[in-house]
């Protein structure tokens, strides 16, 4: 019966939304990280417009749901997903990377809204980890979600904090990979291999989930299924493609961290808004 | 006289003791060193605000990151040598540049460590730790001073690097000294030449004092322990007076004490400063007092230091 509430027009709306406002925002910007923003936009429109408890208007609320951006060049769909909720204006976004903006290339904490400075690749799982840890402390139930990318799976940290987050029996941690396949080189499985990703998680005592990362609803009952595990720390592997929405951009590791310029984008969302 | 010798480490795990049972947001990280630290004592008495990480010091950093952002004072402690050693990026990224009231806490840093060899010491930490923005350094010279200078620090919010000794020391404070961060203190005044020490060079420089005396040179002596922010007044006074400087440091001369005490006067009041320290080298296996000996980090070098400059005038 759950499954009937998911409001998914609402949400394939803001997705929409959120595609158009990350290709304008990097255009604007010339610069960006636009591949890796555009395969991640369901994961985040499915934990802020559905499933984290949170308030744009109380930013520190204490109990609110905590969202880790450990892949911080994502910061485009990270901004756009804020703005979007309604945690600073929507005609911000235009601001990215220039100087005196909020809107740094990685996220910090200029921007309400953003829990963690992720940029730095592997600290972010240690950081949810920390927050996961003091919830327990304090016998709050907010939840920690953290965004990891594929290519982040190389990092040795993400493995010494996957060790920990099951020592800690952190059932109120979920860590999300974005796996699109493509890191900054190119694939990550010529570049570094890191399957059999899911056994990996596995042998480290996670509970694994695996769904189509672009499937709102294969992602709301994943994390649903997260929230209800006990004693274990869930990870959901999502298989997305870089890129996703713009043809010419899937799967083409150049635009892990290009920005297509600004008439190829009009154009774009033209035809987006169309769709 | 009675020389009271003291460890650091225990003085830090009765700080934690006592600051821990006032204030439940402090909360304890170890990497796998604890027992040799002595938070394991803190583990202890409050196991629930104590988490080792195990050998994964990044990851350690990290953590307390998430901590302190979730309202916590994350005290983070193992050997000097992996942090920061192992973990320069996670201090850098996730703690100074955010600004959070995370408080590392390193022991064994500097040559004293002794037998373990270079591979276990540290030259270069204090550096390290100097050059990032945010970063508050401090390197007590006993036991005393190390839980005043801890106390105080829970008052201050911001990244703090503590660096400890492993060696025993002579105890140079009471406990009722007055020891903040920031204000570094004259232990003995003097008008010929200043010699300001950090760490456990702070006795050898006491020591130099005594020698100097005799030779009839009047020498002032300055515990610089917090090395970021350098208490510039009190060095700038006391370089008006004496008009000669020697630092005396168990580190590196680059980055260190030597090298923020020459940025200040530099640029405010040009005097000569000699700097006693570990001349771009590692150190090696040997036994504490050997191995001050062998790399110059004496009283006699302090005093050769000091005869030269102020001779040279």
């Amino acid at each position: 019966m759950e499954q009937e509430q998911i409001p998914t027009g609402m949400l394939l709306q803001k997705a929409v939304k959120i595609r158009t406002d990350i290709l304008e925002m990097v255009a604007e910007a010339k610069s960006g990280h636009p591949g890796g923003s555009l395969s991640a936009v369901e994961i985040l429109v499915s934990l802020f417009f559905y499933k984290m408890r949170h308030d744009p208007k109380l930013p520190d609320w204490p109990d609110r749901d905590r969202f880790v951006l450990s892949k911080g060049h994502a910061a485009p769909v990270l901004f756009a997903t804020l703005a979007e909720s309604g945690y600073f204006p929507v005609s911000e976004l235009k601001t990215l990377r220039k100087l005196n903006s909020r809107l740094q290339g990685h996220p910090d904490f200029r921007v309400p809204g953003v829990e963690f400075p992720g940029g730095s690749l592997g600290i972010g799982l240690s950081a949810a980890i920390g927050m996961a840890l003091a919830a327990k402390l304090d016998k709050n139930d907010y939840r920690v979600y953290a965004l990891l990318g594929d290519g982040e799976m190389d990092e040795g940290e993400t493995w010494e904090a996957a060790m920990a987050a099951s020592k800690f029996k952190l059932d109120n941690l979920t860590a999300i990979v974005d796996r699109n396949g493509i890191q900054q080189d190119g694939l990550t499985e010529q570049i570094m291999p890191i399957e059999p990703l899911g056994y990996k998680w596995k042998a480290f005592n996670w509970h694994v989930l695996e769904v189509d990362g672009f499937d709102l609803r294969q992602v709301i009952e994943a994390l649903e299924k997260a929230e209800n595990m006990r004693n274990r720390p869930t990870v959901i592997i999502a298989h997305t493609v870089k890129g996703k929405g713009v043809s010419f951009m899937e799967w083409d590791p150049a635009y892990h961290g290009k920005a297509p310029d600004k008439d190829t984008v009009r154009k774009l969302v033209e035809h987006m808004r169309l769709e | 006289m009675l020389v009271q010798m003291s460890s650091m480490r225990d003085a830090y795990a009765q700080a934690l003791l006592d600051l821990g049972s006032k204030d439940f947001r402090i909360v304890v990280l170890g990497a796998d060193t604890s027992v040799s630290i002595k938070t394991s004592l803190f583990a202890d008495r409050y196991p629930d605000r104590f988490f080792n990480v195990g050998i994964a010091e990044a990851n350690m950093i990290g953590i307390a990151a998430g901590l302190a952002l979730a309202g916590k004072i994350p005290f983070v402690s193992t050997y000097s040598a992996f942090v920061p050693g192992k973990c320069l990026d996670q201090i850098r990224n996730a703690i100074a540049y955010p600004n959070l009231d995370v408080k590392i806490v390193s022991s064994h840093g500097g040559l004293t460590v002794g037998p373990d060899g270079a591979s276990h010491q540290t030259v270069e930490d204090v550096a390290a730790m100097r050059a990032i923005p945010r970063m508050h350094v401090v390197v007590p010279a006993d036991a005393n001073s190390t839980i005043a200078l801890i106390s105080h620090s829970l008052m201050l919010s911001g990244p703090f690097y503590f660096r400890l000794s492993r060696a025993n020391v002579t105890e140079i404070y009471t406990p009722t000294d007055e020891i903040r961060v920031g204000t570094a203190n004259i232990l003995k005044e003097g008008s010929d030449v200043t010699i300001i020490a950090t760490g456990v060079m702070v006795n050898e420089a006491l020591e130099a004092g005594r020698l100097l005396s005799r030779e009839g040179v009047s020498a002032e002596i300055i515990d610089s322990h917090t090395l970021k922010p350098l208490d510039s007044e009190t060095i700038l006074k006391s370089a008006r007076k004496t008009g000669a400087i020697v630092t005396a440091e168990e580190q590196t001369i680059i980055g260190g004490l030597g090298s923020a005490v020459s940025e200040t006067v530099c640029e405010s009041y040009p005097v000569p400063v000699s700097k006693v320290g570990i001349r771009d080298t590692f150190g090696e296996s040997g036994e504490h007092k050997e191995l001050l000996v062998k790399y110059g980090l004496t009283p006699q070098e302090i005093v050769k230091a000091s005869k030269k400059l102020v001779g040279s005038r």
